[in-house]
């Protein structure tokens, strides 16, 4: 399991990448956008993998490791969630800008001189 | 106590008084001289005051604790040679003041001057009382910074600008040196209170670190004093109003260089090292500076290069390493003091009254100006050393010293001609300062019709040449106690026998005296021809520039070598930059593993289940078909990405995470739908078919991009696996999981933690989003779409004119009837299960980030299948930015209600209610802050979307508009 989460981590990490250093803007956010899916599952990952562990309390006792599965990375993972759909907003918005003011989608605003 | 009050007083006055002065009127210019003067003068009474304490011995203290672990605390301290420094600062201070008040023309803002003259003064007094190193260096700083500011006040001119950043950057690098000396010497003595480093002279002599705190304090003090080679800043300086230059160049700034050299004469000097570089400098400065006066044509410049020629003699005397000489060179600190200001304020009488400083078109000034003229020329004998004046005194013990040094140092056999050259060099050209201005036939061609100034501007002009006279005539009963209570100061208690008499009988330094005396006058007579050639600079040393060097080197520094660099290192392209972090990110990486070692971990591997197989060799083929299909068929790539999110979904799932998987799938839809609505403003790109293939170039740098990606990919997969099969850190887990319920009140672990036990961050976190979203609409406020952009896509001029926007005559939901009544019917069930998630989410799987982003569905379904029009016109409750503004408030006043109750910041107050029907909910106050995250999400995402979709209407506006125009 550990594996296929792994390889799984590195396939999204390896496409964010290649696409993050590509020349379009659009490429640059869905890079970002699928490195931002690694590093999640990354962070979730430092929790320890465990299904059909309980994710809920029962009521009016005190969990242990033992029993739930760890919420401190899920916790952050929440956060990254909507932190990272927020600055894709706003990149996209800023790259919409940008295309509008240079009248290309190159990411450095004209295209490269060959 | 009277004492530390005093003390405190007397450096916070003046700042007190800036201040002040920087809050009047630009026009206020007699108030702010009022003011100036005002707090001058009561410096001037403290010092007076203090004088009883001193003179009996006693070093007066003030300590305020600041830092007294590390031996930091704001320490005053004056002795006898702090209380002269502090004389001449404050009673120079109240003469400049007033002589100011007439100079500075009505037009300047002269509150400023005086508000940056007061706070050079604070900072000066700051170093000359200082007890601590760090804070003298500090101090010594503001004097730098403050000069800066004074010299550069007339900031409209090139040359005061030019000469003010000229000074600070000369000035500015010998106050970082001079810091790090100081650090030096606190390291070596082990304290940087000056009353301990004072006593550990040996100390500090014999350690291994003497010679390079030496060579840093005398490069903070040479520079300060402008010795050579860093004296070119100083004549550069002379741009600033004449009443600085009389006060900084006199009294105080570059005094303060042979003022730290005095202070720490006792404990680093009588090395050879000491006298080799200070000694040097001095005797170079001495000669170099008294050559170029000569030659002057400006009357500051005369001044400015007799300044550097007389501060070079006192640092000569401070590098000498008798004790004699240290009585001279303070003799004489005073002495130059009362005789250059007084010469600075005639040169700015005469340049007030003139209107020009030119020797050259100065003459005769005489008949017009007697009384400055006669004023003036004292101050000049003075500096020229005519007997019977200060100026004469303090040369026959330089002199004296001079003869007596020799032998003891190969260097100084040729000191007493370089002292008699110098000597004569200054009669030459306190002569020319004379006879230039004031003798002659009447000049014609004058800018003004010159005549006397006002009385008052010639009153501290008129102190301070009687002071010249009186310290010449009566020395002992004058100058004389305090001059020993400054050497007591400085050396403790054994002060040399030295005579302070006018006539020391025929010797040998009185011989010295008349050859320099008629050697000077013969040189200016023989001078003449030459300087009336209009011959610009001194001859010999004309092609010598040290300030063309600084400004080359500066140049090169600042522009060239800047710039060459930036050729090399930097790039504006994005995309090397991205490279470059990605490189360094892999190397970093790579490198620990190689340092520390790498291997799996000890967990056994849990056994893989077909079913996450397979999702997972979906998962990676979404997302390497994103990778592919994102340059060329954007839309696609859209959608991969969204399986990709799916694929995460489902891992969140299966891995016991049910909260993670509900807020990625709804914010899965909702980045979708956002960047939908950004394609439709970005360029077609299509393959164009017969197009020559890639280059080598490009093959290149996509196999070099395709490298870094399977390495990061690589590194990251193998990294994960050694994680994950590790036996993870359990002590936050476990603290959390122990008190979700019995100190949260929730049984939903992760949604106790965001809204309870790490609020704080969560607050911090809506901020941010609160923030994208209002810059998100600020920018497309002013949107504007590229021109290829503008026009109707062609899919929806297929569809017919104005289907998908608001003054078309078929609204979409015609044209999708079906799907619009259904997701009528189904929006108050999307809200009510919205609200059901908010309000579970302390014990259940849900909460306000995923109640709000599916509200925020909900609305987004109704614009997309509605349309735009339909939905604002039907949904009143539409005001994106007040839903953020007010979940911002409940938010944070949640978290302020806490205090209200004496608890901390967010602190959580919880219950459980029993409601009918709906059974037994928790009633904690982090639902409250809870359903503020929820209102500022939906205000968020609302308020991104539709700006952005709105775009649409209005560039359509915009395109019929264009086309109805032509």
């Amino acid at each position: 399991m550990e594996l296929i989460a792994s390889l799984a981590i590195g396939v999204l990490a390896g496409s964010g990448v290649w696409l993050l250093l590509r020349a379009r803007t659009f490429q640059v956010i869905v890079g970002l956008a699928l490195l931002s899916y690694a590093v999640n599952l990354f962070i979730f990952s430092t929790g320890g993998l465990r299904s059909g562990a309980a994710a809920i309390l029962r009521a009016g006792e005190s969990g242990s490791l033992a029993n739930y599965a760890d919420p401190l990375p899920q916790a952050l993972v929440l956060t990254a969630i909507v932190i990272g759909f927020a600055t894709t907003a706003l990149l996209l918005v800023v790259l919409l800008a940008a295309r509008g003011l240079t009248g290309s989608d190159h990411v450095d605003g004209r295209e490269r001189d060959r | 106590m009277a004492d530390a009050l005093l003390l405190i007083a007397l450096v916070g006055l003046p700042f007190i008084g800036a201040i002040l002065a920087g809050l009047l009127p630009a026009h206020a210019r007699d108030t702010a001289s009022a003011l100036a003067g005002g707090v001058t003068l009561i410096c001037l009474t403290l010092v007076w005051m203090a004088y009883p304490g001193v003179s009996a011995g006693e070093i007066l203290r003030a300590e305020i604790p600041w830092m007294p672990g590390q031996g930091l605390n704001l320490t005053l301290r004056m002795d006898g040679f702090a209380w002269l420094f502090a004389g001449m600062v404050s009673g120079i201070g109240a003469l400049v003041v007033l002589y100011a008040r007439y100079y500075m023309s009505e037009e300047d803002p002269v509150p400023r001057f005086f508000a940056f003259l007061l706070a050079f003064m604070g900072a000066m007094m700051g170093v000359v009382i200082s007890g601590n190193l760090i804070q003298l260096a500090f101090f010594w700083e503001l004097t730098s910074l403050f000069s800066f500011l004074l010299i550069g006040y007339w900031h409209h001119t090139a040359a005061a600008r030019d000469g003010a950043r000229m000074a600070l950057t000369i000035t500015g690098a010998g106050g970082l040196a001079l810091f790090g000396g100081v650090l030096l010497i606190g390291h070596i003595v082990g304290s940087y209170d000056l009353d301990t480093v004072l006593t550990a002279g040996n100390l500090i002599r014999e350690h291994a670190l003497y010679l390079p705190a030496l060579l840093l304090v005398a490069f903070g003090a040479l520079t300060k004093s402008a010795q050579f080679p860093f004296h070119f800043w100083l004549p550069r300086a002379m741009a600033a109003p004449t009443p600085v230059s009389a006060y900084l160049h006199s009294a105080t700034l570059v005094k303060a260089g042979v003022f730290l050299l005095a202070r720490l004469w006792p404990v680093m000097a009588g090395t050879d090292a000491w006298t080799w570089i200070i000694g040097l400098a001095g005797l170079i400065t001495m000669l170099v500076g008294a050559y170029i006066a000569i030659f002057q044509n400006d009357l500051k410049g005369l001044l400015a290069y007799s300044t550097i020629s007389h501060l070079g003699l006192i640092t000569l005397l401070l590098g000498l390493k008798s004790e004699l000489a240290l009585v001279a060179a303070v003799f004489h600190i005073i002495n130059h003091a009362a005789f250059k200001c007084s010469l600075f304020m005639a040169a700015g009488i005469i340049d007030h009254e003139t209107g020009t400083r030119d020797i050259r078109r100065l003459s005769g000034l005489n008949q017009t100006m007697p009384f400055t003229a006669r004023l003036a020329g004292v101050a000049a004998a003075a500096m020229a050393g005519v007997p019977l004046l200060n100026g004469f005194l303090s040369k026959e013990m330089f002199f004296a010293e001079a003869l007596s040094a020799q032998g003891e140092f190969s260097l100084l056999t040729i000191l007493p001609v370089a002292a008699m050259a110098a000597s004569a060099f200054s009669v030459a050209y306190s002569l020319r300062f004379i006879h230039g201005a004031f003798f002659g036939p009447p000049a014609t061609d004058l800018p003004r019709s010159p005549h006397e100034p006002a009385g008052w501007m010639r009153f501290p002009v008129e102190i301070l040449v009687l002071v010249c006279i009186m310290i010449g005539l009566l020395p002992a009963a004058t100058v004389g106690p305090y001059l020993a209570l400054a050497v007591r100061g400085v050396l403790g208690a054994e002060v040399p026998y030295y005579s302070l008499a006018v006539w020391h009988g025929f010797n040998l330094p009185l011989l010295m005296s008349v050859i320099a005396l008629a050697g000077g006058v013969l040189l200016y007579r023989l001078l003449q021809g030459y300087l009336r050639s209009d011959a610009d600079g001194p001859p010999l040393l004309r092609g010598v520039d040290a300030e063309r060097i600084f400004e080359r080197v500066m140049v090169f520094l600042s522009w060239r070598l800047a710039r060459r660099l930036e050729n090399i290192f930097g790039t504006r392209r994005l995309q090397p930059q991205l490279r470059l972090i990605v490189g360094i990110a892999l190397f970093g990486g790579v490198s620990a593993v190689l340092w520390r070692g790498f291997g799996p971990g000890n967990l056994p591997a849990t056994p893989m289940d077909p079913v996450l197989v397979l999702i997972w060799l979906v998962g990676a083929a979404f997302a390497l078909g994103t990778a592919w299909q994102a340059k060329f068929h954007r839309l696609a790539a859209v959608i991969l990405l969204g399986g990709v999110g799916l694929v995460v979904c489902l891992t969140f799932v299966w891995f016991s995470a049910p909260d993670l998987a509900l807020t990625q799938l709804t914010v899965e839809v909702v980045t979708t739908v956002l960047l939908v609505l950004g394609l439709r403003w970005l360029p077609q790109r299509r393959k164009v078919p017969g197009e020559r293939g890639l280059d080598v170039l490009s093959l290149r740098r996509r196999l070099r991009d395709l490298t870094l990606a399977i390495g990061s990919g690589a590194g990251l997969a193998a990294l994960s696996y050694a994680v994950m099969t590790r036996t993870p850190p359990e002590l936050l887990a476990q603290h959390f999981l122990e008190r979700a319920y019995t100190e949260g009140g929730g049984t939903n672990v992760v949604n106790v933690i965001l809204v309870d036990f790490r609020g704080f961050d969560t607050l911090g976190e809506i901020f941010v989003v609160a923030a994208v979203a209002l810059t998100t609409y600020a920018l497309l406020r002013r949107f504007r779409p590229a021109p290829d952009s503008v026009e109707v896509p062609e899919q929806q001029r297929d569809q017919g004119d104005g289907a998908l926007h608001g003054d078309a005559t078929t609204p979409t939901a015609d044209w999708l009837l079906v799907p619009f009544t259904l997701s009528r019917l189904l929006f108050p069930v999307m809200l009510i299960v919205a609200v059901f998630l908010l309000l579970r989410g302390h014990d259940l799987p849900g909460g306000g980030f995923s109640a709000g982003m599916i509200v925020a569905i909900a609305i987004l379904l109704m614009y997309m299948i509605g349309g735009t029009d339909w939905t604002e016109d039907h949904l009143h409750m539409l005001r994106p930015q007040r839903w953020l503004g007010f979940g911002l408030l409940l938010a944070a006043g949640t978290g302020l209600a806490a205090w209200i109750f004496g608890r901390p910041f967010l602190t959580t107050y919880f219950a459980y209610a029993e409601l009918p029907i709906i059974g037994k909910i928790p009633m904690a106050s982090a639902l409250i802050f809870d359903i503020g995250v929820f209102a500022l999400v939906v205000g968020a995402t609302l308020l991104m979307l539709v700006a952005l979709a709105h775009q649409s209407v209005r560039g359509q506006r915009a395109a019929e508009r264009a086309t109805g125009d032509r």
